[in-house]
C-alpha cells in the first residue's frame, strides 16, 4: 500500500477540520508521540498530530484520510507495551486524549457513558463517589478507557469479575471511511446478528475508532480485605494457587510475586514493604458486604495456604495496610524498568492449572541464557508478565538472547495451551508470535475482517495482522 | 524489659461525615480501625523486644468494642492487653484521657518504656502522650523518628525537630511518641490470630483505680468543652499545564518565581 505523504495543504485542511491549535505538524510534534511505554520497539514520528474533541471531528478526519490515503494511528495516553498506538507508517496520529468527559452516570441502570480519553483513574474516582465499582482493574491507572477497550485490558480483579470486555455495553465507533456506527446497546440481552461490538474490543484501533463508550457498573463491595501469604520457595507458593481455586472460594485477585521484585519496588518507591522474610508471596484479595462475611471466606483460604506450607498469612484490612502492599504491587513494572537500561517483556496467559509449570520453566531460562529475568503476575487467571533485563549485556548479545528467550517463552506458553497475550495486546511488536501461535487460517480470517472494515488499510496499519 | 503501648480505636476512614446541626461525627455504619500512628508504636515495641526480650502490654480506653484493637495488637505480637472502660470515662478531653490512662497504668504495674503514636487521626491533638508522661512523672520525648540504641538502663532516640534532628538519651522509666515511618508496621498475622483467639483482654474500670473522685474523669474531669465540630474547607484547586517539555518547564518556573517559591 502506497500512503500519501502529508503536505502543507493537508495540514491546512486538517486545521480546517479541527481547530488550528489542535493540529501539530512535523517539528511541532512532541517526541513522546513516537513511542509508547516500550521505546525498545522503535521510534516512529507521525507527520501530524490531531487532537480531536468530538465524534464528528474524528469522522471528518477519517473521511479526509480515507480519501487521501493517509495512515491514521489512534492513541490514548500512550501507555501501551507493544507499540499498538505508535505510527509506524507516519501519517496522522489521532489523539483521543482530549475527549475525556464523563457524559452520564446512570444510577438507575448502573451504567456510565464516557468519552475514550477518560483516564482509568478518573473513571474509578467518579464511580466510587457513587458507591459503584467498575470491576476491571488494570495496573496502569493513567491509561485511557479507550485504550483499555482496544486491548481488552484485564487487570487484577479478573479472577472474580472478568475483563474489560465483560463490562462494555455499547460503543460509538468511527469506521476508517468516516462513517459512524453504534454497536451494542443498553439492553442486557442481545441476539441480533454478529457481535461487532465484541469484535471491536481488543482490535487495537485497527477496525475503528471508539468515540463513546457505555460501561456496565456494579454496586461497590463495602469491604475489601487482602491476604499477603509468604512461602519459603516459589514452588510451594505457586502450587498453592490451584488448591485455592479448587476450594471454590472466589478471591477477586490472586497475584504472585518474588522477593527480588518487591525489593526493586521498595527501592523505586523509597517505601518499605510490610514483610520481606520470604522468597515468594501470594497476594489475595476478597471483597464482600461485611467484614464478617469476608473473614469467613478468607479463613478457609488461609487454612489452605498454611496446610500448603505457607510461613504465615498476613491480613491487610485498612487503607494504610492496603496501600503498603498494593502500592508496591502497582509499581512493579516501573521498578523493574528503572533497574535496567533496557528490557523486553511478554504477557502470556496459560490455563490456570498450568501457571506453576510455566513459572518454573521461566525460572530455568535465567540460568540457561545468562539474562536477568523478573516475573510477576496474575496467578489466579494464568496471566504472567515476564521481563528480560539487559543490564550490562552488549547490544548484539542482548538482541540475540532476547530473541531466543522470547521464542522459548512463547513456545512453552503455546505448548501449555496458552495465548501470546493476556492483556497487553499484539501491536506491531508481537506480530510474529501471534502468527506462530494461532496459525495461518486464523490470521487469514483476521485479515479478511480487517479488509472489510478498512479496504484501504489506512487505520493503524502494521498492527496485529501486519 | 516491660514495655507498654497506648493504642486507640478510630474511624476506619477519614471520610467520616459531620452532622451539620449537632456537630457530631456520623459513626453509624462506619467501620473502625486502630489509629495508624499506634501501629508504628507497636512495631517499635516489637523491634525493641526482639533485641532486649521482655513483654509488651497494650492498653486502650473506650467502649467495650474497642477491645478489637487489643485483639489486633495480639495478632501483631503483643503479649498482654487491657481496656479501660467505664461510662464515667466518657466524654473525656486530652486532660481527662491522659489522667485516666495514668491511673490505669499505675493500677497495672510498673513499666520501663511507654510508647504512644505521635497523634491520633481523629482527635489529632498529639497531646495525650506528653500529658500522660507528666501525670506519671516520667520524662518523655515526642516526634521520635528513629531508635538509635536500647540498653538495660536507657533508650537513645532521634527526635524530629523539623529543621534538625535531636539525639536524646532517656533513662527508664520514660515515654516516647513515635512518628510514622519509624519502621514499617508488620501486618496482623493469621497464625497469631489462631493462637491468641482465647487470650483475654483484661477490663479495668473506675473501681480498679486508686483515685475514686469521679470528678477527675470523663466529661467532668475535662478542662475543655467541644462547642462545635465542623469539616474543614477543602479545595482541590489545580492548574493543568500542557505542551512540550521546554514550554512546561518554563511555565512551572514562572509560577514558582511568581509565588516566590524560588
Amino acid at each position: 500500500m502506497q500512503y500519501k505523504k502529508l503536505t502543507n495543504a493537508d495540514v491546512d485542511n486538517l486545521k480546517g477540520i479541527c481547530s488550528s491549535e489542535r493540529v501539530h505538524a512535523w517539528e511541532e510534534i512532541n517526541e513522546d508521540y513516537s513511542h509508547d511505554e516500550m521505546p525498545e520497539y522503535g521510534y516512529y514520528m507521525p507527520e501530524a498530530v490531531v487532537e480531536a474533541v468530538s465524534t464528528e471531528e474524528v469522522s471528518a478526519v477519517m473521511k479526509y484520510a480515507y480519501e487521501n490515503s493517509i495512515p491514521v494511528t489512534p492513541r490514548g495516553s500512550g501507555t501501551g507495551l507493544c507499540g499498538g498506538a505508535v505510527p509506524i507508517y507516519g501519517g496522522i496520529l489521532l489523539s483521543l486524549a482530549k475527549m475525556n468527559r464523563i457524559l452520564e452516570l446512570d444510577e438507575e441502570n448502573l451504567t456510565v457513558t464516557v468519552e475514550p480519553g477518560v483516564l482509568l483513574m478518573d473513571l474509578i474516582k467518579a464511580v466510587n463517589e457513587k458507591d459503584l465499582l467498575y470491576p476491571p482493574d488494570p495496573g496502569e491507572k493513567s491509561a485511557t478507557i479507550g485504550g483499555n477497550i482496544m486491548t481488552n485490558a484485564g487487570g487484577m480483579r479478573a479472577v472474580k469479575y472478568g475483563v474489560t470486555r465483560d463490562y462494555v455495553m455499547a460503543l460509538t465507533v468511527v469506521l476508517p471511511s468516516g462513517e459512524i456506527v453504534k454497536l451494542g446497546s443498553r439492553t442486557t440481552k442481545n441476539s441480533s446478528g454478529y457481535s461487532l461490538k465484541d469484535l471491536m474490543i481488543g482490535s487495537e484501533g485497527t477496525l475503528g475508532i471508539v468515540t463513546e463508550i457505555m460501561l456496565k457498573l456494579i454496586p461497590a463491595p463495602k469491604e475489601v480485605i487482602s491476604l499477603l501469604v509468604p512461602f519459603r520457595d516459589l514452588d510451594s507458593c505457586i502450587d498453592t494457587v490451584p488448591k485455592i481455586i479448587k476450594s471454590k472460594a472466589v478471591p477477586t485477585a490472586i497475584e504472585f510475586m518474588q522477593k527480588e521484585v518487591i525489593e526493586a519496588a521498595e527501592e523505586y518507591l523509597g517505601k518499605k514493604f510490610p514483610d520481606k522474610s520470604s522468597d515468594a508471596y501470594l497476594l489475595l484479595s476478597f471483597d464482600g458486604t461485611s467484614r464478617e462475611e469476608i473473614e469467613n471466606i478468607y479463613e478457609e483460604v488461609a487454612d489452605i495456604c498454611l496446610e500448603a506450607g505457607a510461613v504465615d498469612v498476613f491480613i491487610s484490612d485498612t487503607e494504610e495496610r492496603q496501600e503498603s502492599i498494593w502500592g508496591p504491587r502497582g509499581a512493579f513494572l516501573e521498578a523493574i524498568k528503572s533497574s535496567t537500561p533496557s528490557m523486553d517483556e511478554c504477557d502470556v496467559v496459560v490455563p490456570r492449572n498450568k501457571i506453576a509449570e510455566y513459572v518454573r520453566y521461566v525460572n530455568t531460562l535465567e540460568k540457561k541464557y545468562g539474562v536477568r529475568i523478573r516475573s510477576f503476575g496474575h496467578a489466579g487467571d494464568g496471566n504472567i508478565h515476564v521481563y528480560l533485563c539487559k543490564d550490562d549485556l552488549d547490544d548484539e548479545t542482548w538482541k540475540t538472547k532476547c530473541k531466543e528467550i522470547m521464542k522459548a517463552l512463547y513456545e512453552k506458553a503455546i505448548e501449555l495451551d496458552g495465548q501470546v497475550s493476556g492483556e497487553h495486546g499484539i501491536g506491531h511488536a508481537k506480530i510474529p508470535y501471534l502468527r506462530g501461535s494461532i496459525g495461518d487460517t486464523q490470521i487469514t480470517l483476521m485479515r479478511g475482517i480487517k479488509k472489510v472494515f478498512d479496504p484501504k488499510n489506512i487505520l493503524n496499519p502494521g498492527k496485529i495482522v501486519g | 524489659m516491660n514495655i507498654l503501648v497506648c493504642i486507640k480505636q478510630v474511624p476506619g476512614t477519614n471520610k467520616v461525615e459531620v452532622d451539620e446541626e449537632t456537630g457530631v461525627l456520623k459513626r453509624d455504619g462506619v467501620s473502625s480501625k486502630m489509629n495508624p500512628y499506634d501501629l508504628y508504636a507497636i512495631e517499635t515495641a516489637l523491634r525493641i523486644r526482639e533485641k532486649t526480650g521482655g513483654t509488651i502490654t497494650a492498653v486502650t480506653m473506650g467502649p467495650s468494642q474497642a477491645q478489637d484493637v487489643i485483639k489486633e495488637a495480639y495478632m501483631m505480637g503483643v503479649d498482654e492487653g487491657y481496656i479501660f472502660s467505664d461510662r464515667r470515662f466518657a466524654g473525656a478531653d486530652v486532660l481527662a484521657t491522659s489522667y485516666t490512662l495514668s491511673m490505669g497504668i499505675r493500677a497495672i504495674g510498673e513499666f520501663d518504656l511507654i510508647l504512644c503514636g505521635k497523634q491520633t487521626t481523629d482527635g489529632d491533638t498529639g497531646q495525650v502522650g506528653p500529658a500522660l508522661a507528666e501525670y506519671l512523672e516520667i520524662p518523655h520525648v515526642i516526634w521520635v523518628k528513629g531508635i538509635e540504641e536500647v540498653d538495660e538502663n536507657s533508650i537513645t532516640v532521634e527526635q524530629d525537630m523539623a529543621d534538625c534532628t535531636a539525639i536524646v538519651r532517656l533513662s527508664y522509666p520514660c515515654l516516647i511518641t513515635v512518628d510514622k515511618d519509624i519502621a514499617q508496621p508488620r501486618l496482623p498475622s493469621y497464625k497469631k490470630k489462631l493462637k491468641t483467639r482465647n487470650r483475654p483482654v483484661k477490663i479495668m474500670s473506675f473501681d480498679d483505680f486508686a483515685d475514686k473522685n469521679e470528678d477527675n474523669y470523663g466529661l467532668s474531669g475535662s478542662a475543655t468543652k467541644v462547642e462545635r465540630i465542623f469539616p474543614p474547607d477543602s479545595n482541590d484547586d489545580h492548574i493543568m499545564f500542557e505542551g512540550t517539555g521546554e514550554k512546561l518547564s518554563r511555565e512551572i518556573y514562572d509560577i514558582l518565581v511568581k509565588n516566590k517559591i524560588v
